[in-house]
């Protein structure tokens, strides 16, 4: 018998960044005895690394913006992959998600009548996103977090979940360890809410952290929940790529929404050579046009640069390929020529710190190198659109671990305002939910088989580092599935990953249990590898090129796949990839596409 | 082309430990905390160190390297001298759980101490602020919650019994982001000076200097807070007040 200490609520959430905490506040604010478990400390998930801003609808800074448009632009930077629910309700909703941050407390730079002041940024047809300077997420993290600690919602710290617990088909808690103390510990709840983020920690060059291990994801997954387009990741066009070490640090798409323009070592402005048929009619094919556009939006189109990130990333990528990228394997991003130097430290004081700080490089004279970097889990477990219920009774997930509302490609600014939305959406159904749910059952098997599983890294006869695994699976995925993924490369990532599916489980670590990051990471890598597999097989399985996806080998849309998604399931010790055709969207919604 | 430092790390928990020395290769542009990784990968898979963004903006990674407390991930190998051995301490005014964590749980403690936002009624237009009204409180926003500023100060660094009662440069920063707040309407003045310790902090500024964020915290919040109390509390005319009616100058 494994010894562990329990706790009970009747929800608990499992992840505190944005959409974890605000679907806290929300159970909690349902009467729900709610708990918040997260891996760091409070504060430090990865909400705090979001720069631009939150998209939504007021329409401070362009009247003729609203929830109609914000759909539209949501669902065709998607390539209408989109859950299309989910992208209504979002649209509809994070305007009201906006001013709630405000009434706790957050600051948003301001207009010049005092609203909240928006941005420009990428596919958004207004300037759509309330910000502060690019730290957005830091605002909005700390606001959810004081506000939650005001609250009084009890919050468990520094602590790794390991498998979801169910009594019958239902949820039923979660077991996992403390980090400091590596002890074992048991959450008894009627519901569970996973607010866990992506999965970035499988690429080489990645703007996440060492938590994006797709724990959540995982865990889902295990227990019965189904993944969706997992397929459409998305690189995000610009991260460092110079000094090697800094590879992947996110650059704000602020930037570019500010007037950055991107060149190839030529000094050409190469996105006007890269505008897709499906964009063609909104965006500006002058540089002229493109310019007037920041200033005039009635009568200019967009410029090239501020297309959605998966057309940037693929433009940026290409410009390499073809010998025209800067010298470090990037191309240039320049904002320097294009605004004033007390501009720029006052629209993007921490990406001129970054740069200063970390490159040498002042970006008020000088351009910034950059290149795509892993940033974003477009898909994720499969929801409901309503109340992010998952196929499993009692579990639901919000944020960037749940899959649908992005589709193929995410806008940026959509994903503060999907943590919003959806995390309160979330709390709501899943405090409705425990209301209704009788106390659960644990099974006391079940504990005692995580528990020696958890254990086993420290088990004498492995041979295996868990840090050499990890960085043999970020060097496959990074080769065979980045940006452009080909059959043979595709094939060859599948055996690599089930390769390293054997040798972890030669995993040795040495030390002991108490706050011991070797033991963490081969914990870690179990759920990673499960989802890099899950990527890397339903990428075989769309053989068309759509959003975040984009194959070598089918280049172009496909309309086959045009209303399919791709649904990965566990079987047995296996993972299975099937396509399911997407609900038919309304006419009164299909008719917002247009125009 | 690959060079050599020489690490002297921490190693130990809370019953004792010591500097332990370790060769780790490094390369152009590394910062310190790259370094880290290279020796947990490589000769101390168990080494215990927080980080989350390495890129200045999550404040988890902070030790006290070469004696002076910093971010690792924004402390870059070209700005310190590899020809002698680099020391790389736990912070040293919280207790050491192991290796480079110490066990902050103080700070999150104040926190839950001070006194909610409170915004007066939402106009049906919504609220409405100038920018000129929030630059200084966004200024204090942009804590990343590094605890530099709290491991620095002399209050509480030599003089543990103090953390009872001094809320330290973190929550002074995060009580005057509430006090300049435009909308907000609580009044945090007694408590700052009966229970936070605000008269402790003798303003020798050493929060400031290692704030990685530029905050100017005893300029920008410490003073103008106990300028506040100052006029609230030992204002000659108030204090007459309040001797000859047994009131509050706010209430009276």
């Amino acid at each position: 018998m494994a010894e562990y200490e329990t706790h009970e609520h009747e929800v608990i959430v499992i992840g505190a960044g944005g959409a974890g905490l605000r679907a806290a506040i929300e159970a909690s604010a349902q009467g729900a005895n709610t708990a918040l478990i997260c891996k760091s400390l409070l504060g430090k998930a990865h909400t705090v690394m979001a720069e631009g801003g939150i998209a939504a609808a007021l329409g401070n800074v362009w009247p003729e913006d609203n929830w109609k448009v914000h759909f539209r632009d949501t669902m065709r930077g998607g390539k209408l992959l989109n859950h299309w629910r989910m992208a209504q309700l979002h649209a509809q909703e994070a305007p009201a998600r906006v001013l709630e941050l405000e009434e706790w407390g957050a600051l948003f730079d301001r207009t010049k009548d005092g609203r909240i002041l928006q941005r420009d940024f990428g596919g958004h047809r207004y300037a759509r996103l309330a910000h502060v300077g690019d730290r957005t997420g830091l605002e909005m993290i700390r606001t959810l977090q004081q506000h939650a600690v005001h609250k009084g919602i009890t919050v468990y710290m520094e602590c790794t979940l390991v498998g979801l617990l169910k009594d019958g088909d239902r949820i039923a808690g979660a077991f996992g360890y403390w980090r400091e103390s590596g002890k074992f510990v048991v959450y008894k709840a009627k519901a569970v809410i996973l607010a866990t983020g992506g999965i970035g920690k499988a690429w080489e060059f990645t703007s996440n952290s060492w938590e994006y291990t797709g724990d959540g994801v995982a865990m889902a997954m295990e227990a019965g929940a189904d993944l969706i387009d997992m397929e459409c990741y998305q690189f995000h066009p610009t991260g460092m790529v110079w000094p090697h070490s800094v590879r992947g640090i996110l650059v704000t798409e602020g930037v570019r929404g500010d007037g950055g323009v991107l060149r190839n070592s030529q000094g050409r402005r190469f996105m006007f050579d890269y505008i897709p048929e499906f964009f063609k009619k909104e965006t500006a094919d002058t540089e002229a046009e493109a310019d007037r556009w920041y200033e005039d939006k009635k009568n200019n189109r967009r410029p090239p640069e501020l297309l959605p990130r998966d057309e940037v990333a693929r433009a940026i990528n290409a410009e390499v390929k073809a010998g025209r990228g800067s010298p470090h394997g990037g191309v240039f991003l320049d904002i320097a020529t294009r605004r004033d130097a007390e501009t720029i430290k006052r629209r993007l004081p921490s990406m001129y710190h970054q740069f200063k700080e970390l490159a040498d490089v002042d970006i008020t004279t000088t351009p910034m190198e950059i290149g795509p970097t892993a940033h974003y889990m477009n898909g994720g477990v499969r929801v409901d659109g309503e109340g992010s219920a998952t196929a499993v009774p009692g579990l639901f997930a919000a944020g960037e671990v749940a899959g649908g509302l992005h589709g193929a490609n995410r806008l940026g600014g959509n994903s503060l305002s999907d943590l919003l939305v959806f995390g309160r959406r979330a709390g709501l159904a899943a405090a409705e939910y425990a209301r209704g749910a009788r106390s659960p059952t644990l099974d006391t098997a079940r504990l005692d088989t995580l528990a020696k599983e958890t254990l086993a890294p420290f088990d004498a006869g492995g041979t295996e580092n868990p840090y050499t695994l990890h960085q043999e699976l970020q060097k496959t995925m990074q080769s065979d599935v980045g940006i452009i993924r080909v059959q043979s490369e595709l094939d060859r990532a599948v055996a690599k990953i089930a390769e390293l599916r054997q040798r972890l489980k030669r995993v040795r670590v040495e030390g002991h249990r108490q706050f011991n990051p070797g033991w963490h990471l081969a914990l870690d890598l179990r759920s990673l590898l499960i989802c890099a597999e899950a990527v890397a097989r339903a990428a075989s399985e769309r053989k068309e090129s759509r959003g975040g996806h984009a194959r070598e080998d089918f280049p172009k849309p496909d309309p086959k796949f045009a209303k399919v998604n791709m649904v990965v399931r566990r079987r047995g010790d296996g993972l299975t990839v099937t396509q399911e055709p997407i609900a038919e969207m309304p006419a009164e919604l299909k008719s917002l596409l247009e125009g | 082309m690959a060079q050599m430092a020489t690490l002297e790390v921490w190693r130990g928990d809370a019953s004792g430990g010591s500097l332990r020395p370790y060769r780790v290769p490094f390369e152009e542009g590394m910062v310190l905390l790259d370094v880290i990784h290279v020796l947990q990968a490589t000769q101390a898979g168990d080494l215990a160190v927080r980080w989350n963004c390495k890129a200045g903006k999550c404040g988890s990674c902070s030790a006290e390297v070469n004696g002076k407390p910093r971010l690792m991930c924004m402390t870059r190998m070209s700005s310190l001298d590899t020809s002698v051995p680099i020391t790389i301490a736990p912070l040293k005014t919280f207790p050491v759980l192991r290796d480079l964590v110490t066990d902050v749980s103080f700070n999150f403690e104040m926190a839950k101490r001070v006194p909610a936002f409170k915004p007066g009624p939402r106009p049906p237009e919504g609220y409405r602020m100038m920018q000129e009204d929030i630059d200084r409180p966004q200024e204090f926003h942009k804590c990343i919650e590094c605890f530099l500023c709290q491991n620095v100060c002399h209050v509480i660094r030599d003089h543990d019994e103090n953390k009872q009662h001094f809320a330290g440069p973190r929550l002074f920063v995060r009580y005057a982001a509430l006090e300049m707040h435009p909308l907000d309407t609580n009044d945090r003045r007694a408590l700052l000076k009966d229970k936070m310790g605000l008269g402790m902090c003798n303003i020798t500024k050493c929060c400031t200097e290692v704030c990685p964020e530029n905050i100017r915290i005893t300029d920008n919040a410490i003073i103008p807070l106990k300028e506040r109390v100052a006029d609230e509390f030992y204002d000659p005319l108030k204090m007459a007040w309040r001797k000859v009616t047994g009131k509050d100058s706010k209430s009276g």
